[in-house]
């Protein structure tokens, strides 16, 4: 087994909400990484998972806990560490309309990390680089001194990817890569970041609300709500057998592209309840149909129930 | 015979910008029969909005309605002045947008945005339209709701802003609602609940039309199903016919595209190149530089609307018509 690459130890991350009361965006998240692997983090709008995405990466500072890349802790590590360390931690943004300044051209966007970090001699080793990198994530070559008003969505993300594998990072941290695109193109992206981990050995924190979209592309899956992870597992056996009933009611509301298969299973009522006053003991029970005062009085704590872990006291029963 | 709310015949809405006229919605034909919900199907520029603006007529500038009919219950709206569109927009027919909370008056509480609506189209008492505000906000599953019509938007998640807008948009009993992507801003538990009240408000007896990109909510809600493709209509049909026998290249690519991700193939299938820029559109079929079974005539004649079968209608030169009998 390849070894752990990039970890979370106990993560939280509260930002302030005014009149003293803060938002717990992230509430106490471990998890790990291994070299080459994808994990996949699964979650609604407001989970916290694109907060633990930055963490991971170093652009947001945890409120406590510790990230460890390679086995040693972001604060523990002194200047020089640190900046090797962002070398090796990339990120691929949600959108690409915003996330590519507009008046720079192609040449220059993905020469950009390369200047940076000081990875080519002059100007036309640069500029060899660059294509190299543009053949790599299927821009062609002609579109050199274009601008990204010029392009669709999909060869913007392109773009967007060729910035962050330029230095050869070890993880990239994609958030919601494909939700801005098309289903056609949202499939070309992923094929691209697949071929990409297969050549670069690549790892990937793959942070999306699409379900179907994570399980294509994770060998592990986190499913997360209200700033702690509810499930974690291998992405087959968490899909196939899933615990916690968070997870089952999030794949049930998935519409299916099948006529002939039209869910009449019940759905979760309400809306996910305040990160700013979390409810007492489990976050999902204001929301959970088999909730009793157990729940509301007692956290459970993630445990190793069958195939996957769950943070569930019906769980640890039925096992 | 079964009654036709909507019947939109040979629509051409195009937007003339300085580059020359943009034909966002090119001879598009399609019905929505009485207390059905009729999905539009496409990718982003396909001008499914655009159609929707142009029957609610709403085109923005420098758009213009070119020709066709719009037949709501047999009055053609093509033809309505602004003052004639007013009283119809929000009695008649009705949309919701994408967007839950741009679609809503941030200064203004929800309450008072729906009792707007009442009085704009009937000439009732402030407590009446308090009343049918209260029984419009249970109807559409807002809990507690004469505390909650005297909140504003921003303290309200993005589903009750959705069912906010549901409510404007059904309080008048429009015949007809047009629902813009109503799903697409929303988590996908949110979403499903919003699915299964647009079902309810279906047998309620309002017909929808559902714009959508994603043939996941086409297929668990819809009736009828048109695809459309660079301002055209390639193919109508129900939407097991549609998934299940699919015949326009751009369908099946899209269903394959879609099916590949939940079957989790290794490599998914895609649909190649772009969508061909509205501006410069070949002369014949729209999808033919993308179509891996182009034949070189394709790009010359732009095919028309085939019967293949009962209620399914392709727009391919590679697929044959029914035998006229």
């Amino acid at each position: 087994m390849s070894g752990v690459l990039l970890e979370a130890r106990n993560l939280s991350k509260d930002f302030p909400a005014g009149r003293k009361r803060f938002v717990h965006a992230v509430a106490g998240v471990s998890l790990q990484i291994r070299e080459g692997e994808t994990l996949g983090i699964v979650g609604e709008s407001g989970c916290g998972k694109s907060t633990l995405g930055r963490i991971m990466i170093g652009l947001i500072e945890p409120s406590s806990g510790d990230v460890l890349f390679r086995g040693k802790a972001f604060a523990e590590m002194n200047g020089n560490e640190r900046q090797a360390c962002r070398r090796e931690l990339q990120m691929v943004f949600q959108d690409p309309y915003a996330s590519l300044n507009p008046r720079m051209t192609v040449r220059d966007l993905i020469a950009e990390p390369l200047e940076t970090w000081k990875i080519c001699s002059g100007r036309e080793e640069t500029t060899r680089r660059v294509l190299e990198l543009m053949q790599a994530v299927g821009v062609p070559g002609e579109f050199l001194h274009r601008y990204p008003h010029q392009f669709s969505g999909g060869q913007r993300q392109r773009i967007g990817i060729a910035r962050a594998i330029a230095i050869d990072p070890a993880l990239i941290v994609c958030d919601e890569p494909t939700s801005a695109l098309d289903v056609s193109v949202q499939n070309q992206i992923l094929n691209l970041l697949r071929e990409l981990q297969r050549k670069q050995h690549l790892s990937y924190l793959f942070i999306s609300h699409d379900i179907s979209v994570v399980r294509h592309i994770s060998d592990r899956v986190a499913v997360m709500f209200l700033g702690k992870i509810c499930e974690t597992g291998p992405t087959e056996e968490l899909f196939r057998h899933p615990r916690h009933p968070y997870t089952r009611f999030l794949l049930e509301a998935v519409p299916q592209p099948d006529p002939r298969r039209r869910t009449q299973a019940a759905l979760l009522l309400g809306d996910p309840p305040s990160a700013i006053q979390p409810p007492s003991g489990c976050p999902f029970r204001t929301r959970c149909p088999y909730a009793t005062d157990r729940c509301a009085g007692e956290e459970p704590r993630l445990q190793k129930t069958g195939g996957t872990e769950t943070a569930c006291h019906m769980t640890y029963e039925s096992t | 015979m079964e009654q036709n709310i909507l019947e939109i015949r040979h629509l051409c809405t195009s937007l003339f910008t300085e580059k020359g006229e943009l034909k966002a919605v090119n001879d598009v034909s399609l019905s929505v029969a009485a207390g059905k919900i009729v999905g539009i199907v496409g990718e982003s520029g396909c001008g499914k909005s655009m159609l929707a603006r142009t029957v609610m007529g709403l085109i923005p500038s420098p758009g213009k309605l070119v020709s066709g009919e719009i037949l709501l219950a047999g009055r053609d709206l093509a033809r309505l002045s602004r003052r004639e569109y007013c009283a119809i927009r929000g009695k008649e027919l009705s949309m919701i947008f994408q967007d839950p909370m741009t679609g809503l008056n941030p200064v203004m509480t929800v309450g008072k945005q729906v009792k707007e609506a009442i009085r704009q189209h009937s000439a009732v008492s402030t407590a009446e339209a308090e009343r049918r505000t209260i029984k419009i906000f249970e109807s559409v599953g807002i809990p507690d709701p004469e505390k909650r019509l005297r909140d504003y938007p921003h303290q309200l998640s993005g589903g009750l802003r959705q069912r906010v807008l549901i409510a404007m948009a059904m309080v008048c009993q429009p015949r007809l609602l047009i629902a813009d992507e109503p799903t697409t801003a929303l988590d996908v538990t949110v979403a499903a609940q919003i699915l299964r009240l647009m079902r309810e408000l279906c047998e309620k007896g309002t017909s929808i039309l559902l714009i959508s990109h994603n043939l996941g909510v086409i297929a668990q809600i819809c009736d009828d199903v048109y695809v459309m493709y660079a301002g055209s209509i390639v193919e109508h049909a129900d939407p097991i016919t549609l998934f299940e026998n699919g015949l326009h290249p751009y369908t099946r690519g899209l269903l394959n595209a879609v099916a590949a991700l939940h079957r989790n193939d290794e490599v998914l299938e895609t649909i190649q190149g772009v969508v061909p820029n509205l501006l410069h559109l070949p002369a014949g079929c729209s999808f033919s530089m993308r179509c891996a079974q182009c034949r070189p005539d394709c790009a010359d004649h732009f095919p028309e609307m085939r019967r293949v079968a009962p209620g399914h209608e392709v727009r391919c030169h590679l697929v044959s018509g029914e035998e006229e009998a």
